[in-house]
């Protein structure tokens, strides 16, 4: 069951991300990232990690990716013209990915030969109050430099967007 | 089979980066550009999690949450940016802003 | 496992039904109560009193001609009605309207399914719930639909912040995520509930308010109104493909009635405990219900009122019998309390609607981020401070 959940989402997670690289119209590309999140979010889950499952959904999917159709919809960003590229790339491009892609598949297996079997309920230390635990005690730290960053960036598009003043 | 081989969850981890990285290399338009690194921040965060699973620690789930929200942060800034270029150049080429090349 | 897979399928068809039911005739209660709030008697001629209006709605709708303008964007155009709906669906699956209950030998929760992330479970799909708008504004290929769709999902990603962060509080004070478990911690009677004895009573008002944004509705319904923008997001969409998004709002604010219902008012727990006899206040409603529909039945304002009004009169005796009764206790009075909970909310819902004028889209974008949003933060602050000191 467990495999038959994990093949059907891995799928569905490739076939978008070929279509994000694939597609002319920004919209696509956007429409098939936020498949490639829905599907990751359920990997997540039968991972056991619930709590990122949900913020996943809620961060990624929600609002980052709505921020990505907001600025496609305003720009009215239409199709990519595609312009000539020149003859190496076009030959070797695509060549070239799956050869990396195979040597970090074949190192992935050689390293993990007999694996950890992943089922759904393996791991249960992925709970809410296992992740608040863990970061307001061991990484206390890195959570106020985030916020902090947060608040840069806040800052940041804020300034951005004005409007000049003359 | 019941159970799921952790290493097919790394492999995918290691598809959706390359993707990732094909998108960024070969596409024009800065908000295709900018996806592709989204997704390859969310292959990043899988294989997070998948360690996280294989050696039964939390620590895992918190760096990806850590990530998720610089990149939600990354996104908010960059995005502001590429309106601003927008404003002035009015293309969302990356072969166009090229004004400063000899 | 059999067993489970079949009573599952049972409720889902029987919350399915319900709801859909439901939200058709929460049509006919907000056109009743809208049209009694400005003094005239609204649907009043199809059944008695209105009561078929619903059923003649969705004849026309499905009979009337379905349109496809030729230069809207197909695929997305056809997607969008249908995400709306379907979110709005899912977050129906883990609210839990009443206690556990035995079906034929067999233990249930009155539940499609408790997951122990319910509340983010509820939240990660209305921030879906915002795409459905977005896309139909923007596949419509229309200026007026696109400004509407941006506004729209504009004001609900802003008013979400609000919203989770006076979500956050009553968690602080119950300490679970799971929906089931956030009732059983306001057992008792209502100084027990939420907002009460954990002092959430400005979280249930920013919840409530980000709320009204979040679904859409007066006085936050800008992007809708048919006198600002032709009518938004939805100019270009008819008959079903119109009433998906309808039937989108409607099971919004069902949810997020739920919500409140069972973050801040203590979910199917009685006003009192049944010891002093709550069991018998719905009887005692329904008869006085029955006592004032024979009254004016016996002295009609309308000839016809003399039949509707005295069959409704020996419905609710009836339906007062049925809830005396014994065996049903367990079961239905959890229910009733519930559902009277979430259908005051409703009914507030309603009422505003009714009452206030809407506010302008940059006073209500300035709403939410000046005044909403520090307002949550300061409640969080001021109960995380409190739950640290008690405990």
């Amino acid at each position: 069951m467990d495999v038959v959940l994990f093949l059907i989402f891995a799928i569905i997670a490739v076939v978008a991300a070929i279509n994000v690289v694939v597609q002319t119209h920004p919209i696509s590309s956007a429409i098939s990232l936020i498949g490639v999140m829905g599907s990751l979010a359920v990997l997540y889950l039968l991972l056991g990690a619930e709590f990122i499952a949900a913020a996943q959904v809620i961060v990624y999917a929600g609002a980052v990716m709505v921020l990505f159709i907001f600025v496609i919809m305003l720009l009215n960003a239409g199709t990519e013209i595609k312009r000539g590229r020149s003859l190496m790339v076009q030959l070797l491009g695509v060549p070239l990915l799956i050869a990396f892609l195979g040597l970090v598949a074949y190192f992935v297996e050689r390293i993990y030969p007999q694996s950890v079997g992943v089922r759904f309920g393996g791991f249960t230390g992925g709970t809410a109050q296992a992740v608040g635990r863990a970061l307001f005690t061991t990484y206390l730290l890195p959570f106020e430099v985030t916020s902090l960053l947060i608040l840069i960036a806040i800052i940041g598009a804020i300034v951005l967007g004005r409007k000049e003043m003359d | 089979m019941a159970e799921v081989p952790i290493s097919w969850f790394l492999t995918l981890s290691a598809v959706l980066f390359a993707l990732g990285v094909a998108g960024f290399l070969f596409r024009r338009s800065i908000i295709t550009v900018f996806m592709s690194i989204e997704l390859m921040l969310n292959a990043v965060n899988l294989s997070f999690v998948t360690f996280s699973y294989q050696l039964k620690q939390v620590s895992g789930h918190l760096f990806t949450f850590f990530v998720m929200v610089v990149a939600a942060a990354e996104a908010a800034v960059g995005l502001a940016i590429i309106l601003t270029v927008f404003k002035n150049r009015s293309t969302l080429n990356i072969d166009d802003v090229d004004s400063m090349k000899n | 496992m059999d067993a489970f897979i079949v009573i599952t399928l049972i409720k889902l068809a029987v919350i399915a039904f319900v709801l859909l039911t439901a939200v058709a005739y929460l049509q006919w209660v907000e056109r009743k109560v809208i049209a009694h709030i400005q003094v005239r008697p609204g649907p009043y001629r199809v059944g008695p009193h209105g009561l078929l209006q619903p059923l003649a709605d969705v004849i026309k709708l499905i009979t009337k001609e379905d349109m496809m303008p030729s230069y809207v964007n197909r695929p997305i155009y056809l997607f969008a009605p249908f995400l709306a709906v379907c979110m709005a669906l899912l977050s129906i699956a883990v609210i839990p309207f009443g206690p556990t209950i035995v079906v034929a030998g067999y233990r249930t929760w009155m539940q499609l399914t408790d997951i122990n992330i319910g509340v983010l479970f509820i939240l990660a799909v209305s921030s879906m719930g915002v795409y459905g708008i977005a896309f139909a504004g923007w596949a419509s290929n229309n200026k007026y639909a696109l400004l509407g769709g941006l506004r729209s999902s504009a004001q609900m990603i802003s008013y979400e912040l609000p919203m989770a962060l006076a979500i956050a509080s009553p968690l602080l004070v119950s300490n679970t995520l799971s929906l089931r478990e956030l009732v059983a911690t306001q057992r008792g009677s209502i100084i027990h509930w939420n907002i009460i004895h954990g002092g959430q009573i400005v979280a249930f008002l920013i919840f409530i308010i980000a709320a009204f944004a979040e679904t859409n509705r007066v006085p936050f319904d800008l992007p809708e109104a048919e006198n600002e923008l032709v009518a938004g997001f939805h100019t270009e969409y008819s008959s079903m493909k119109f009433a998906s998004f309808f039937m989108a709002e409607y099971l919004n604010m069902v949810t997020v009635s739920a919500m409140a219902t069972l973050l801040f008012l203590g979910g199917w727990e009685p006003l009192w405990p049944v010891r002093f006899g709550s069991n018998y206040l719905p009887s005692v409603i329904f008869v006085i219900a029955a006592l004032t529909a024979l009254y004016h039945g016996a002295h009609p304002a309308h000839k016809l009122d003399k039949y509707t009004l005295t069959g409704f009169g020996v419905i609710f005796l009836i339906l007062a019998a049925i809830f005396a009764a014994p065996i049903v206790q367990s079961w239905l009075l959890p229910l009733f309390w519930f559902c009277a909970k979430t259908g005051g909310i409703l009914f507030a819902f309603m009422w505003i609607r009714g009452t206030l004028p809407r506010f302008r889209y940059d006073q209500l974008m300035g709403f939410a981020w000046k005044f909403l949003f520090p307002v949550a933060m300061l409640n969080l602050l001021v109960t995380s401070f409190v739950v640290a000191w008690v405990s």
